[in-house]
């Protein structure tokens, strides 16, 4: 459960518009907001990226860091997708440990990335089975106003398309950091579209209000081969079989059109 | 992972369930409970309500709360797993809870809380799934009224081959991993997740083989309550004798 409560009557008038195709603020049921991709915005991170989605609002920053593999992957380097709901973003957040929702959406972007292999981590390991890169991806949400898993994949990709990861030399054992920075290695170009069941409808994108008067919501991660990467199933409601496969479609073709956004700037 | 006889590492053919038991009302300070085995998966679940809400200031005018905690045991696993939840269980506390309440007539029951607790005492890949089936029976033991029953079912992709309900090395090697929760009666997907790499048409394979599953185990889950209720009848009519 989550942000405002919209009134009763709005979340009729929401689903009432839906069931006749159309939508309180003007969109056609597969039209994304007005999307704004920027890179490049925070200097002293290594990659960062802000998304406007409407108007909601989500940074993205990345560290580079050297670290330890984990065990069972001594030749890769490691990331971590974490997510902030910081309490200027919504009345809704409050400061503390993460919610479920926040959790969720970290998860969710770290699926899309990890499943379609989109960091090359071979390419990050420097000693092997002791120094590798350790990638940090944080999502930073500055304002919410629905649909923050687009907002972030698309924010988290953007971001690591803009890393520059610094060139490290062995020397006698000792890692040592060089002046230089090359490109993250990137093989993959993950994008989600997340689609709400409203009055037994799909709806592309929703904000908040549609998100107050949905019942279900699913995303759909595609990779660069129109390869589905993660699904994630959300909200208190249910969804027919035949409205999944029917999201699938649409959520191929929405993927392809977002990642071109991405991928020029 | 598939041998040249079509068979999979422990046997079982593409579309074929692990072997499943499960038990109804195993715990007597619950209101509901159940307990499941799915191959080497063992889960307990436990219902606790229609209570009072604690803290009151979560009570909902309108119908209960419905919480879930899924949380696994330190020795479930092979290495000890550290009791605090971690990140992927409250994401799964979550997917769970999401996966039952449609089910719920929460609407029956304003002000009040619905609490479920799910235990992994054992696990063997699949658990979320095995945990969503046997919350439903906890439930349905606990005697809050629903719509249908929810059972839950993964499918998956292992060595190119669409198999049924992965277990742990297959969840861990396979290419794709697909768990499912279905209401049979209302023909309707409460819980979905994907990870891996799949084509739309095998994503549809993998749904399809795993909604064929949920619905197997639907009949097991069935036979259990009844069982349950039989075992009751016994000894009520034990007592007037």
């Amino acid at each position: 459960m989550s942000s405002i409560m919209v009134s009763r009557i709005r979340q009729k008038q929401i689903a009432q518009m839906v069931a006749s195709g159309k939508r309180l603020d003007g969109r056609g049921l597969k039209d994304y907001r007005p999307i704004k991709v920027e890179t490049g915005i925070i200097e002293k991170a290594e990659g960062s990226s802000r998304v406007l989605l409407g108007k909601t609002e989500v940074v993205v920053g990345v560290k580079v860091e050297i670290g330890d593999p984990f065990l069972d992957r001594p030749n890769e380097g490691v990331f971590t997708v974490n997510s902030e709901f910081v309490p200027l973003a919504s009345p809704e957040f409050e400061a503390g440990p993460p919610s479920e929702e926040s959790i969720e959406l970290a998860r969710v972007v770290d699926r899309g990335i990890r499943e379609s292999k989109a960091i090359d981590l071979e390419k990050l390991c420097i000693i092997p089975g002791k120094k590798v890169y350790v990638i940090f991806i944080d999502i930073y949400v500055l304002n919410h106003d629905g649909n923050l898993i687009d907002a972030s994949s698309l924010a988290a990709l953007a971001a690591l398309l803009n890393t520059k990861i610094p060139v490290y030399v062995v020397e006698e054992n000792e890692v040592k950091k060089t002046n230089d920075y090359i490109p993250l290695p990137i093989k993959n170009l993950p994008v989600s579209v997340t689609l709400a069941n409203i009055s037994d409808k799909l709806v592309v994108d929703p904000w908040l209000e549609e998100e107050e008067a949905m019942s279900a919501r699913l995303t759909i991660t595609f990779d660069k081969d129109n390869k589905i990467s993660a699904i994630q199933k959300g909200g208190t409601g249910a969804l027919k079989p035949q409205q999944i496969m029917e999201a699938a479609h649409i959520a191929k073709e929405k993927a392809e059109e977002l990642r071109k956004m991405v991928v020029k700037t | 992972m598939i041998n040249e006889n079509g068979l999979r590492v422990d046997g079982r053919k593409p579309n074929e369930l692990r072997l499943i038991k499960m038990e109804v009302g195993v715990l007597s300070n619950a209101d509901g409970s159940a307990y499941i085995e799915q191959g080497k998966n063992k889960i307990l679940a436990a219902v606790y309500g229609p209570r009072e809400v604690h803290p009151r200031h979560l009570a909902l005018p309108d119908r209960a709360l419905l919480r879930c905690r899924y949380h696994m045991a330190p020795f479930s696993v092979e290495e000890r797993k550290s009791p605090a939840p971690s990140r992927r269980e409250i994401e799964l506390s979550k997917v769970i809870k999401e996966a039952l309440e449609p089910a719920i007539f929460l609407e029956k029951f304003p002000r009040t809380s619905i609490d479920i607790f799910i235990e992994v005492l054992q696990a063997d890949g699949g658990t979320r799934c095995a945990g969503t089936t046997v919350a439903a029976l906890a439930l349905a033991d606990a005697g809050v009224p629903m719509r249908d029953l929810v059972v839950a079912c993964a499918a998956g992709k292992v060595d190119g081959v669409i198999v049924l309900d992965l277990n742990d090395i297959e969840d861990k090697e396979g290419e794709a991993d697909v768990p499912v929760a279905y209401m049979p009666n209302l023909g309707l997907i409460s819980l979905l997740q994907m990870d891996g790499s799949l084509t739309i048409e095998e994503f549809n394979q993998s749904l399809n083989l795993a909604m064929d599953g949920c619905k197997q185990i639907y009949k097991f889950q069935k036979e259990a309550l009844k069982a349950r209720y039989v075992t009751i009848k016994e000894e009520v009519e034990e007592c007037l004798r």
